[in-house]
């Protein structure tokens, strides 16, 4: 996923004398060719996205088989109340979410801002720098797992080997994706590895979008370099930071790939629990429960809405003022 | 975007009367010394992969997968690439990825003309769905998803299994349903560049609105839609949750999900894991290295504008 910001509609100011032709009549053709055109997307959209997104609340209020349209049971708040008091995992989820989410806000993507601001001032090698800093973006988060696996893996993985700590019998013999006090962290590092890169790249176009005559203004007007980057860049670049808040928070949200991979192609590894995973497991696992799954959906639907809600007003409020 | 020149030359010959706030080597061989060492830091998962998939089983196995190599050899990537069969599970890649990016280029640029081109009242609550819809997590839908796919009918040309569940047909359908929204709100950005008068000429002279769109606005474009190809096929490509969850049987899956099977099935060594998952990497790192500016472009496009 990723995000562009700015419809501010400045640039709409550009086609400035608005006199556009009156609304006129469209030909048959032209209103067949619209129809087509964007009658598809639309109802693939309706179909595919929102139709399933409004059908997981209503089914997070029955009970279901999943198999005939008629085994479905109203059951009220039974599965909410279900999930909140007697299924295990829930609560372990919600925390590693919560905890995948603090932990990307407060470590890669200060890490990538930071980055971002020593790459952008002109140095040399600078391409080949964000180049191996952004490399991991360009691989799937399900490749990115694999990778790391290679490296976390017990008894043949770099981090043992290095740290002397592979042997089975051993004092110290660390199972990094095996140990729920520490698997969590260990694929934290792997996502962390992969965001930094992404908040620098995006960053770095915020960074260079800024008229560089606000920075002049600033010296002259005697503002030290802190000054300069608390007032003038960061107020001047709030579309690119906006983006950065909704890929980080969407970012933890959605987590799965990375998971699925490191814990063993099943995705239910203790200390590893996150809602996308018990979504999943509820669909497709050993036994569907549709209910359950679906509650927890409207669960991560209602996080997730709040956080989309949040961007759109930020980016169409100006539009609409237009 | 991204062009770095030597900036030391200007340097020498700046205006003197500029206070020497940034004193020349220390400062900068510093922040090079840090750049570097996290560059190095970076790369080391991926050299480690490359390093683990050079060697021999027989080599790691008796000298440890920390110790110095005894030979480097392709090896361990020509069985990964023949033995499980990944020549398959590329081309599965390939018939997902094209027709998605092209369909999902089509489609959202048409969305995005209209938007941005018509006085339609909804328009920017249309824009709003679309774009709101790319952010949600795919497994807020996926319950009903998984039942719609299962229920859901094909022709047998477009779906050996008859459904939408199992086929390329129904993930492509996915991907176009959930890329469209990212599509159409950077096109409709870019069109909103376009001045007006361009194609209230053409209305002028006549030109109904299909010929506007293709013979004016698509050319326009083409700095975007390079960019979103390079970036959509990439993310599409990368793609591992919505064919592992709406495809049943193996031999049908690209090669991104395919390796969370083969991992299991047919790389039983570690080396051969580094070699498969290094192999998937390829076509990704291929698309960014040779068309980075792009890629790049396209996740900036729009913030980088001024």
């Amino acid at each position: 996923m990723a995000l562009t910001a700015d419809v501010t509609g400045k640039n709409a100011k550009a086609a400035a004398p608005r006199r556009r032709p009156r609304t006129r009549v469209l030909s048959v053709g032209d209103k067949l060719f619209l129809a087509v055109l964007i009658g598809v997307p639309l109802l693939a959209l309706l179909a595919f996205v929102w139709l399933p997104a409004l059908a997981s609340v209503g089914i997070s209020f029955t009970q279901w088989d999943g198999i005939g349209l008629s085994s479905i049971h109203w059951v009220g708040l039974q599965n909410y109340k279900n999930i909140f008091t007697n299924y295990p995992p829930f609560w372990p989820a919600v925390e590693h979410n919560v905890i995948w989410m603090v932990f990307t806000a407060l470590v890669p993507t200060p890490a990538g801002i930071f980055l971002a601001y020593q790459l952008d001032r002109k140095i040399r090698f600078s391409r080949v720098y964000q180049m191996a800093i952004f490399l991991p973006v360009v691989l799937s988060t399900a490749v990115v797992g694999f990778i790391w696996e290679i490296v976390y893996d017990p008894d043949h993985g770099l981090l043992n080997s290095v740290l002397g700590t592979n042997n089975p019998s051993g004092k110290h013999y660390i199972d990094w994706l095996g140990d729920p006090h520490l698997n969590l962290w260990a694929v934290l590092v792997a996502s962390a590895w992969r965001h930094t890169g992404y908040v620098m790249i995006l960053y770095l176009a915020g960074l260079k979008s800024v008229d560089p005559s606000l920075r002049e203004a600033a010296a002259i007007d005697g503002a030290n370099g802190r000054q300069t980057f608390l007032r003038v860049i960061v107020p001047a670049m709030k579309p690119i930071n906006v983006t950065i808040i909704v890929v980080t928070v969407m970012e933890s949200l959605r987590a799965f790939d990375m998971v699925y991979v490191l814990s063993g192609n099943n995705g239910s590894k203790q200390g590893l629990e996150l809602l996308s995973l018990l979504i999943t497991n509820n669909t497709v696992g050993e036994s569907p429960r549709p209910g359950y799954g679906s509650a927890l959906a409207t669960v991560l639907l209602v996080v997730s809405l709040a956080a989309i809600v949040t961007f759109l007003v930020q980016n169409f409020r100006k539009e609409r003022q237009a | 975007m991204t062009t770095t020149t030597a900036t030391d030359l200007p340097k020498a010959a700046a205006p003197a009367g500029r206070p020497a706030t940034r004193s020349r080597r220390p400062r900068g061989l510093g922040r090079h010394v840090f750049l570097a060492l996290v560059s190095v830091g970076w790369l080391i998962p991926l050299a480690w992969a490359l390093f683990t998939s050079l060697r021999s089983y027989s080599d790691t196995a008796e000298h440890g997968y920390l110790s110095w190599p005894h030979g480097l050899s392709f090896d361990n990537f020509s069985t990964a690439f023949d033995q499980s069969g990944m020549p398959h599970f590329f081309w599965n890649s390939l018939l997902i990825t094209v027709p998605a990016v092209l369909l999902t280029l089509l489609f959202a640029s048409a969305v995005a003309f209209f938007v941005s081109r018509f006085d339609f009242r909804f328009n920017i609550a249309l824009l709003m769905l679309f774009t709101a819809g790319n952010l949600l997590p795919a497994q807020v839908i996926i319950t009903p998803l998984y039942k719609l796919y299962l229920q859901l009918p094909l022709p047998s040309f477009l779906s050996g299994s008859g459904y939408f569940y199992d086929s390329a047909f129904g993930v492509i359908t996915i991907h176009v349903a959930y890329q469209c929204g990212f599509c159409v709100f950077v096109l409709s950005n870019y069109m909103r560049t376009i001045p007006r008068e361009i194609s209230e000429a053409a209305l002028v002279d006549g030109a109904p609105v299909w010929r506007q769109y293709f013979q004016i606005i698509l050319p326009l474009c083409r700095p975007a839609f390079a960019a979103l190809a390079t970036l959509e096929s990439i993310w599409i490509y990368n793609d591992f949750f919505w064919s592992l969850i709406l495809m049943e049987t193996g031999d049908k899956r690209p090669v991104t999900s395919a390796l969370a099977g083969l991992s299991g099935e047919y790389f039983t060594n570690p080396n051969l894991i580094a070699a498969g998952a290094l192999l998937t990497c390829i076509p990704t790192l291929l698309i960014y290295l040779v068309l980075q500016r792009h890629f790049v472009g396209g996740l900036t496009i729009g913030a980088s504008k001024t």
